[in-house]
């Protein structure tokens, strides 16, 4: 029977698609390999010298030349790029055994401007964004899907105009004006919302939603204005489609045939673009979280730009970097499992 | 090539035997049908103004008689707020005043225009020249070549580029420095448009190279390869005539990302420092007097934001005209 099987199918779409999705890890680790050598290189051959960072302005040179040892930028380059790697996995000592700072793996350095494990700072960042980006992708998501069937199943008529205007103004509108015309109307002119503090969801839920409901609505409609047209036009492109006429022919309701056939076939390539976005989100909102004073992970990295941060730049970059090529494995593995048309090909 | 002479007026019945009649280039084609495209020439003429307004700053200053350098004690109250209502607006500041030093809004417009233009223009410019080289070799050579500039834009796109061009600005800007680009603005110009064209290049380089990919295969490209054509013949008056539509519609794209771009990079005080004048710069000083002096929020950001609606609403003009799949033909 298995014989039979394998030589009517020579190799079975699951092997195929393992092996695929062995060579997409692959090629992911070696882009991750690739961007951190290269954010590690370009950081270090910056005129700043992290070792006179490490204390204010008028820092005797002792200080300095024993900080530079005790950080280890007295080293060459790639060995320093060597323990960085290690402590990724391993964890890592700052300093000799007397004054050493240990950061545990994932160990992505340490701050000598705010005294703190790297990893320590990102952990407390990183939920703030997430809260951030998630809320503001489901919201964007809804519009953007929502104008766009709209507009799409109206074709020329005004819920069309209408969302292809919303459409046309929202990618115009730069994220950072919108947000600042937000907190204009709704916190200074109306007093309707507070000036945004943020706090957990855990330890104030009601405080978390109101800090957050401007900024998920600023990105939600810079963003969602990319989506109505995608949607539209895939939905568009979809109707002409011989499979829905063949589905118009049988009679299949229209209702069904918009939700299950047109939908689904349309917005596949849109879901794997918005996992991008999101993923890009993630890495930090710098404009947005700087407006609305959110302290995530943007927020964080302007604040290392200011006191030139390196450690704390390196590590944001790099852990932008692992959300943006994850994702991209993910959303590639997505697409053939999930268009039955990708797949057959 | 009779296909593409469609639609042309000049393509008289008897073209076959007419020696002077040439089909109409795609570019042709799309400029023809772009002037029928109302919203799109309302959009060009918006963004002619700006234009106009841009190049002939120093002039319209000096005729409106407005210096956008001066301040201007007078116009600014003790607590340093615009006197008089609506941000201190008045016939010698129709557009008001700064808060803090009593510039002159209209004027500081005027010359942001320049900035902005120049570093959509000139960054465009970069992205598109390497964007198109690369591309065009990768899909000419093919081989190792196109593996290794296909390889280089993963890894590239695969950067947080906004977070990377703001962590690295201050720094590279002290390393362009000490490369003897002069210092201050000139050499935060110089990171800007190095970053923008590192960053850009990818997605020009994508589409050019699949273009070329299907056009050396097409029988006119094999037909002069025949007559024994070089690559500079091959690449210039073959492959680069069919390319201009996609191009047009890239640089139409990018413009507008890259004006707002600038705007959002000196808002978070990593591009363009004061006293410079950048549309940036004004809606980032604006944030610490929002609450008393509204208007100077209002007026960069919009003048920002129409520039960039004119931007938007031209390239879909153009998109529709030179992309023969684009459906907005079907309404």
């Amino acid at each position: 029977m298995a014989a039979l099987d394998a030589a009517i199918h020579p190799v079975s779409s699951e092997n195929t698609m393992l092996y695929f999705v062995i060579r997409r890890t692959a090629f992911a680790a070696v882009l991750l390999l690739v961007i951190s050598a290269f954010t590690f290189w370009i950081f270090s051959a910056l005129p700043a010298d992290p070792a006179a960072l490490t204390c204010g302005k008028n820092c005797r040179p002792e200080v300095i030349e024993a900080n530079r040892e005790r950080l280890g930028y007295d080293r060459p380059i790639l060995e320093q790029y060597g323990s960085y790697m290690k402590g990724i996995f391993a964890g890592r000592d700052y300093g000799e055994e007397g004054a050493s700072i240990h950061c545990s793996a994932p160990s992505l350095g340490y701050s000598y401007d705010r005294h703190e494990c790297v990893t320590t700072l990102i952990a407390k960042t990183l939920p703030v964004t997430a809260s951030l980006a998630f809320g503001a992708f489901v919201l964007w998501m809804a519009i953007g899907i929502g104008l766009g069937t709209m507009a799409a199943l109206k074709r020329g008529r005004w819920p069309d105009r209408l969302a292809t205007g919303f459409s046309v103004i929202g990618v115009s509108l730069p994220t950072f004006f919108l947000g600042l015309i937000f907190t204009m109307v709704f916190i200074i002119w109306t007093g309707l919302l507070p000036f945004p503090q943020y706090a957990g969801i855990t330890e104030n839920p009601g405080k978390w939603f109101s800090s957050l409901i401007l900024p998920w609505f600023v990105l939600a409609i810079v963003s969602a204005a990319t989506y109505v047209r995608m949607t539209r036009n895939g939905m568009l492109e979809v109707m002409n489609e011989e499979f829905v006429r063949l589905g118009i022919a049988k009679g299949l309701p229209r209702r069904r045939l918009i939700v299950k056939y047109v939908m689904r076939a349309a917005l596949i390539p849109i879901v794997t673009i918005a996992g991008l976005d999101f993923a890009f989100l993630l890495g930090g909102a710098l404009v947005t979280e700087s407006i609305f004073n959110l302290p995530g992970l943007g927020k964080l990295t302007l604040a290392a730009v200011v006191n030139s941060d390196l450690p704390i730049l390196v590590a944001t970059t790099l852990v932008a970097a692992v959300f943006i090529v994850v994702a991209n494995a993910i959303v590639d593995v997505l697409y053939g499992y999930l268009d039955p048309r990708v797949r057959v090909k | 090539m009779s296909v593409m002479g469609l639609g042309d007026t000049a393509t008289s019945p008897d073209v076959a035997s007419d020696p002077q009649a040439v089909g109409l280039s795609p570019f042709k084609l799309g400029l023809q049908r772009v002037r029928r495209d109302r919203l799109a020439v309302i959009a060009f003429w918006v963004v002619a103004f700006y234009v106009f307004i841009a190049v002939f700053a120093p002039v319209l200053v000096r005729i409106l008689n407005i210096d956008p350098y001066a301040l201007d004690r007078e116009a600014i109250n003790d607590f340093g707020l615009p006197a008089g209502r609506f941000g201190g607006i008045s016939w010698d500041h129709p557009f008001g005043v700064e808060p803090g030093t009593g510039r002159d809004i209209l004027g500081r417009l005027m010359y942001g225009a320049r900035v902005s233009l120049l570093i959509g223009t000139i960054g465009t410019i970069l992205t598109t020249v390497v964007g198109v080289t690369l591309g065009i070799v990768a899909g000419l050579r093919r081989g190792f070549i196109d593996g290794l500039i296909s390889r280089l834009g993963d890894v590239t796109l695969a950067f947080p580029s906004l977070l990377l061009i703001i962590a690295l600005a201050n720094p590279m800007t002290q390393r362009l420095e000490s490369w003897g680009i002069p210092q201050g603005n000139t050499a935060r110009l110089t990171y800007i448009l190095t970053v923008l064209t590192f960053f850009g290049w990818v997605y020009m380089a994508r589409l050019v190279r699949g273009q070329v990919l299907s056009l050396r295969e097409r029988e006119f490209v094999e037909a002069a390869r025949s007559f024994g054509a070089g690559t500079g013949h091959l690449v210039f008056k073959q492959l680069l005539p069919n390319l201009w539509p996609q191009i047009i519609v890239f640089v139409s794209l990018s413009l507008p990302g890259y004006v707002a771009l600038e705007a959002t990079l000196s808002f978070l005080g990593v591009g363009l420092l004061a006293p410079a004048a950048s549309w940036g710069i004004m809606l980032g000083d604006s944030v610490r007097y929002y609450r008393a002096d509204p208007t100077y929020l209002f007026i960069p950001g919009f003048t920002l934001m129409i520039l960039v609606l004119a931007f938007n609403l031209l390239s879909d003009g153009l998109r529709d005209a030179f992309d023969p799949r684009s459906d907005r033909q079907q309404l």
